[in-house]
């Protein structure tokens, strides 16, 4: 809890002693880790938001060292790359992590914000946490795509050609607007250029801004649990909730197990199978951008599929595409309006009604079938299940407002669901 | 048998064959990115771990395919020191510039321009070929050539139609011709249309290596290749094994200390 006993007195003597006197670190330690108190009766999915933390650490620094070797021109890109993957030493290793690193924190994020649909951890009091969170998602989106062109390899090329060629389908703007994000006539030197700025310091600052941001929103508001329990609302006579457990020992050591489960999926897939059979290293990218060639199949890395998939599921109408870019990018917006398009009584799916999992349900096949559709060429059945998958995707949230308020309910606990047994 | 039908009547577009990674974590063994169009190549065989079949094959790709091919991200000493080839012998074997040293990267001896000229299309630089094609594609690839009089050097190939690489290993293999069958194809709109599909290969001509060595040159020119593409490969493996040995370590005592904390939680 943010607001805690601040008459405690720091500890005096010593370098911490020094410190306390000169900096709150007491006190933020205090309030962000020994006593924030969490509800005691997280589940396996209250890991993925520890882990999206270790996950932006790990770009972070392997990021740091592959900029040490990396040449951002396009004469010099693809080459630099090899060189990191041949010659440098461990530079294989950094590199493989990097970009086991980009999908695995798309991983951990789409299942840190299942989480919140789940347990309605969007609800209030935590819309402002979830929407921050909504726009670190924006955020990584940008950086995962800026950074994706940077190897320079035929997919980069065209990958990046094709998503900012969606820019040039809005009205009037679209064509100069297009013009202006790669800097010139067609994805060149120049944008890689400041692709390579915006990901190695723009949109890493503002993601570690919106971290912090949304950190902060957290511990303000307090954690939600499965049962979707405010545990504030029960207190002890020292203020602190029942069901609430400090952070520090209890989730510190509970998220280290956590890590090391996440860190051999991990490093099982950087040393035994770094391009996951080309899912998360497609194998046209290891020829370097030839504008002069395309690939047999352009299709972006996974974690963007599923919305690339609503794009080409709708069709083209009075002379334009726009309506498939609207589509996919209204897709993204509709979470935004989350918080107040779920009108049910109670915030965890433990306690709503059939209709309500039903429909969870379906948003959840929704995402992944896309997911694959937008991996495949667009032939045989994958366009028809693209456009069905669409249209229930919105349909989740669409019929949210009328399900979430006609669905049966159960009663909620005041106290946690809490089984010693399973702990 | 292997069924080559599809090849010939889908685009001769440069098709990946991927291997599907099974992973011991079932995050992602999907059959999801199964080769683009349907097509399975036969597999290629060939084991990195073999340091027989990588040392033939580096000696196959220095004498038939570099005087063509560069590989200009790979070094010879590297070759040497993951081949277990000393200096000496990589410049009594592979090398075959005197000019050139140990340290520097494998260059084409055919000049850009030229290579232009005369087939129409540089021959691709091969340091990564094994990684974006695959190995599978590459091995059927060098057994896929076939007499083709239409073409101008007087074959085509079953998996890259129109390639412009002539058939250089010809003198090995022999020469075959290919055999295909008309076939009813059902077209978008109800209608069938005949369309040619590949039967078998005949060897007309025999070359100096039986159809089993040429396999077996195929299969160690491949493995060189896959080893070309990612040098790493062998060692990132052995010590993916101990790096996974210690996490299991660390996230058993990491369970354990978990257990003893929690127990205060009622």
């Amino acid at each position: 809890m943010a607001n805690t006993d601040k008459t405690q007195a720091p500890p005096s003597g010593g370098l911490y002693g020094w410190i306390c006197a000169r900096f709150p670190l007491d006190s933020l330690v205090r309030d962000h880790l020994s006593e924030y108190y969490a509800p005691k009766n997280f589940n396996v999915w209250y890991y993925f938001g520890a882990l999206a933390i270790v996950v932006l650490m790990i770009q972070l620094l392997t990021g740091i060292f592959l900029t040490m070797n990396y040449k951002p021109s396009a004469q010099e890109a693809f080459s630099s790359v090899e060189y990191i993957m041949r010659d440098v030493q461990w530079g294989w290793l950094i590199r493989y992590m990097h970009s086991t690193g980009a999908s695995a924190f798309f991983i951990v994020v789409y299942l840190h914000m299942f989480r919140a649909l789940m347990y309605g951890s969007y609800r209030a009091p935590r819309e402002l946490l979830w929407i921050l969170g909504m726009v670190i998602y924006l955020a990584l989106m940008a950086e995962a795509f800026m950074g994706y062109l940077l190897p320079w390899g035929n997919m980069s090329f065209w990958g990046a050609q094709v998503i900012v060629n969606l820019f040039s389908t809005i009205p009037v703007v679209g064509d100069s607007l297009v013009e202006w994000i790669r800097g010139d006539y067609y994805i060149s030197d120049i944008t890689l250029n400041r692709f390579f700025a915006l990901h190695v310091i723009a949109l890493p600052l503002i993601l570690v801004f919106l971290v912090v941001a949304h950190i902060l929103a957290l511990h303000e508001v307090g954690s939600n649990n499965p049962d979707g329990i405010e545990i504030k609302k029960l207190k002890n006579e020292k203020g602190i909730p029942l069901d609430g457990i400090a952070f520090h020992p209890y989730y510190t050591v509970k998220d280290t197990f956590g890590l090391g489960v996440f860190l051999i999926v991990f490093c099982g897939i950087v040393f035994f199978a770094p391009t996951v059979g080309g899912l998360f290293l497609e194998a046209p990218n290891f020829d370097p951008a030839n504008p002069m060639q395309t690939p047999p199949h352009i299709a972006p890395v996974w974690y963007f599929t599923p919305f690339y998939a609503m794009l080409r599921a709708v069709p083209s109408f009075a002379g334009t595409q726009v309506w498939g870019v609207i589509v996919m990018f209204s897709a993204i917006a509709l979470l935004f309006f989350l918080p107040w398009l779920d009108k049910s009584p109670v915030k965890s799916i433990r306690y709503k009604g059939p209709i309500t999992k039903f429909m969870l349900g379906v948003f959840a096949v929704s995402f992944v079938v896309l997911a694959v559709c937008g991996m495949k060429p667009p032939q045989g059945i994958y366009p028809l299940l693209a456009r069905i998958f669409t249209v229930t995707y919105f349909l989740f949230f669409l019929l949210m407002p009328w399900y979430s308020r006609i669905d049966s309910t159960k009663t909620v606990p005041s106290r946690v669901t809490y089984n010693v047994d399973e702990h | 048998m292997i069924r080559f039908a599809g090849w010939v009547k889908s685009r001769p577009v440069l098709v990946r064959a991927v291997a599907v990674a099974s992973l011991a974590c079932g995050l992602a063994s999907s059959s999801v990115v199964a080769a683009h169009e349907g097509e399975a190549y036969p597999s290629a065989g060939n084991d990195i771990h073999n340091m027989a079949s990588l040392q033939r094959g580096a000696r196959n790709f220095m004498s038939y395919c570099s005087g063509c091919h560069s590989a200009q991200y790979v070094r010879y000493n590297r070759i040497g020191a993951d081949l277990g080839i000393s200096d000496d012998d990589l410049r009594a074997t592979l090398i075959q510039d005197p000019d050139t040293k140990v340290a520097e990267t494998i260059r084409s001896a055919l000049p850009k321009e030229d290579a232009k000229r005369w087939f129409g299309n540089a021959p691709p630089d091969l340091s990564l070929i094994a990684r974006s094609r695959g190995a599978d594609y590459i091995s059927a690839f060098l057994k896929g050539f076939y007499l083709d009089p239409s073409r101008p050097n007087g074959v085509n190939n079953l998996v890259l139609k129109g390639a412009a690489m002539p058939h250089v290993l010809a003198s090995l293999q022999g020469v075959q011709t290919a055999e295909f069958k008309m076939v009813p194809v059902a077209m978008a709109d109800g209608s069938t249309v005949k369309q040619p599909e590949f039967e078998k290969f005949v060897l007309t001509t025999k070359g100096s290596m039986t159809p089993e060595q040429y396999d077996e040159f195929v299969r160690d020119t491949v493995n060189f290749l896959v080893y070309m593409g990612e040098p790493i490969q062998a060692k990132r493996e052995s010590l993916g094994i101990w790096v996974i040995l210690f996490l299991l370590v660390f996230t058993a005592l990491a369970y354990g200390t978990k257990k003893e904390y929690w127990k205060d939680v009622k």
